[in-house]
């Protein structure tokens, strides 16, 4: 009788459906109709019961007699009931007319609790699911590592490097940089006229970014033509604030030539003020050159 | 009749052995270098050339696909790809960039900076939304590029790059992202010049097609005045994007300064449409068991 599996079950013995928190009993049984271990929402402690399941999207609503008790197989009477919520709860009420009041609430209770997560379903599987991908972690060590080691063998700083210089010998550039090639530049030094433009072209370039060398001889001499390309070098040099130090190589090689020596810094920064002057006529032609 | 140094069974006494043992390892592997270079110095003009120590990417395996300057059918189909209209100037490139959903502080910062890095491009966050959805209102706007940067507890860890009218869709795992504050430079931060592209070492058909897909990401006539470049080194099937200024110091000399994001990308996948993860058509895939076999075969 069901008082005595209560009292046996549900109080003193073990019951393998029944799990304990620290606030509440639950019960494990699939046919439970609340979750909860109680005397009235026990499946095996009630010899009529009644709970609602879904199976695939559809419920069903599972019954419980006294006449059947002793026929385990047939114990559990499966009812389907309608895809209509209202039409559903009034199955649940003609099947389970005249049976406890706690059971029919229960029961359409859990029927609405279930059709509600059943919509939230459909509705979520229409949205963009994330897909969980686990991470390996041999896999990941292994290629953190070897990229570490690409890294080291490209030598970027190289590379980028010399196609930049590429890039400069191709004449992409086109004059924007007045760097003729050193044999050029040989071959120029032997004609008079062209070289000495040239060279001073190079020297004012080194100049332009250089705080040290400067030269109050240049200035006398310069030929209109070097300072527009020295104010093309301080037009570009002076968008970006650079803090590079420049080379001096230009200077050494064509320094003899012309028997400079290097001067006070502020001495050369007011050639750029001078020179303004001169600028107007070719500026345009110079900055078109450019882009 | 020594015995083999593993035998004994004293520990201290073995690892004594075993430094002993290692120590004329070296000893006569000095004494064989110096007798080399004595040799070689001695046959003096004579001597053989040096060896070319072996590196992975001399030996490397050779890849068929490996694209040849001259190749006329490369040229072929490249006049004809997706990207034919952005080198032919037809099409100026406008990028839309997009995370994943929620992005955390890093990934948008990053994506800011990307931003600045790449001329012409707009970030926008995802809120939830559909890509397949995006695309088509992409397309409507003039969007030729979408990046979309996905995220993975608070970094960037993902790359998607799908070319806007109808173009190839690369997947990439993106590592090792260095923001601009902690890259170690003194620079400022880059202007809005139009950089040069620099793209190094693409040397299969596959690489070439991604080699291309990146340079699309860049409008054509890079303006010199703002020396400002863009690499992307692949090394080893890596792809390195640095950003950097740069300076002719003399012809022989170039200076750089290390400007913007930092990041390594390695290619998952390419698809031919436009992103579409169930029903594409997938170009190349990186199938793990077959593909990372050998150390010695890259497919970019």
């Amino acid at each position: 009788s069901p008082q005595v599996v209560w009292s046996m079950l549900g109080n003193r013995q073990f019951c393998s459906y029944k799990m304990t928190t620290k606030t509440q009993n639950f019960c494990r049984n699939e046919y439970n109709l609340t979750g909860l271990c109680n005397r009235s929402s026990c499946p095996l402690a009630n010899s009529q019961y009644a709970t609602v399941r879904e199976e695939k999207g559809r419920c069903y609503l599972y019954m419980k007699t006294i006449e059947r008790a002793a026929f385990p197989r047939r114990l559990w009477e499966r009812v389907l009931l309608s895809k209509n919520y209202e039409k559903a709860l009034e199955e649940i009420d003609e099947n389970l007319i005249y049976w406890p009041r706690f059971i029919r609430h229960k029961c359409k209770q859990r029927f609405t609790k279930i059709t509600q997560y059943l919509i939230r379903i459909r509705k979520l599987t229409l949205k963009r699911q994330r897909k969980l991908v686990p991470l390996r972690r041999k896999i990941e060590r292994r290629e953190n590592r070897r990229e570490e080691k690409a890294l080291i063998a490209a030598q970027l700083d190289n590379a980028i490097e010399k196609e930049l210089l590429e890039r400069l010998k191709q004449d992409t550039y086109g004059d924007i940089y007045n760097f003729p090639i050193h044999a050029f530049d040989k071959a120029l030094q032997q004609q008079d006229a062209e070289s000495e433009s040239e060279s001073d072209a190079e020297r004012e370039e080194d100049d332009d970014d250089e705080d040290v060398d400067k030269r109050e001889f240049v200035e006398a001499e310069d030929s209109e033509l070097s300072d527009f390309e020295d104010m093309d070098k301080l037009e570009t040099s002076s968008e970006e604030e650079q803090e590079e130090e420049e080379e001096v190589e230009k200077k050494a090689s064509h320094s003899k030539s012309k028997g400079k020596t290097p001067l006070k810094g502020p001495a050369r920064r007011k050639r750029p003020y001078i020179e303004i002057e001169y600028e107007e006529e070719t500026e345009p032609s110079t900055k078109t050159k450019a882009a | 009749p020594t015995f083999s140094v593993s035998e004994i069974k004293n520990k201290q006494r073995r690892h004594f052995m075993f430094l002993r043992w290692k120590q004329q390892q070296r000893k006569e592997k000095l004494a064989l270098k110096k007798k080399r270079r004595k040799e070689r110095e001695a046959l003096g003009d004579k001597a053989p050339p040096k060896a070319v120590p072996k590196t992975i990417e001399n030996q490397r395996v050779y890849d068929e696909t490996t694209v040849d300057p001259n190749d006329e059918e490369v040229a072929f189909d490249e006049a004809t790809d997706e990207f034919a209209p952005y080198f032919n100037r037809q099409t100026v490139p406008k990028i839309l960039i997009t995370t994943s959903d929620r992005p955390r502080g890093r990934t948008v910062r990053f994506c800011e900076q990307l931003a600045t890095v790449i001329p012409n491009s707009h970030v926008y966050y995802r809120r939830g939304l559909a890509l397949k959805r995006i695309i088509p209102q992409c397309i409507a706007r003039d969007f030729t590029d979408l990046i979309v940067i996905n995220e993975d507890r608070k970094i960037p860890n993902g790359l998607v790059l799908s070319h806007l009218p109808d173009g190839p869709t690369a997947h990439f795992r993106m590592s090792s992202v260095r923001l601009r504050k902690e890259i170690k430079r003194k620079g400022k931060e880059p202007t809005e010049h139009v950089p040069e592209v620099i793209l190094n070492n693409f040397t299969t058909r596959l690489g070439h097609s991604i080699g291309r897909m990146l340079a699309a990401l860049f409008p054509h006539d890079p303006q010199f005045i703002g020396r400002q470049v863009a690499t992307f080194h692949n090394q080893r099937d890596y792809i390195f994007f640095r950003f950097h200024r740069y300076i002719f110091k003399s012809e022989k000399k170039v200076g750089i300064q290390e400007l913007g994001p930092r990041f390594t990308l390695k290619l998952r996948s390419l698809q031919k449409g436009t992103f579409d993860s169930k029903f594409g058509e997938y170009e190349w895939i990186h199938k793990r068991r077959e593909m990372d076999t050998s150390r010695r075969k890259f497919h970019l």
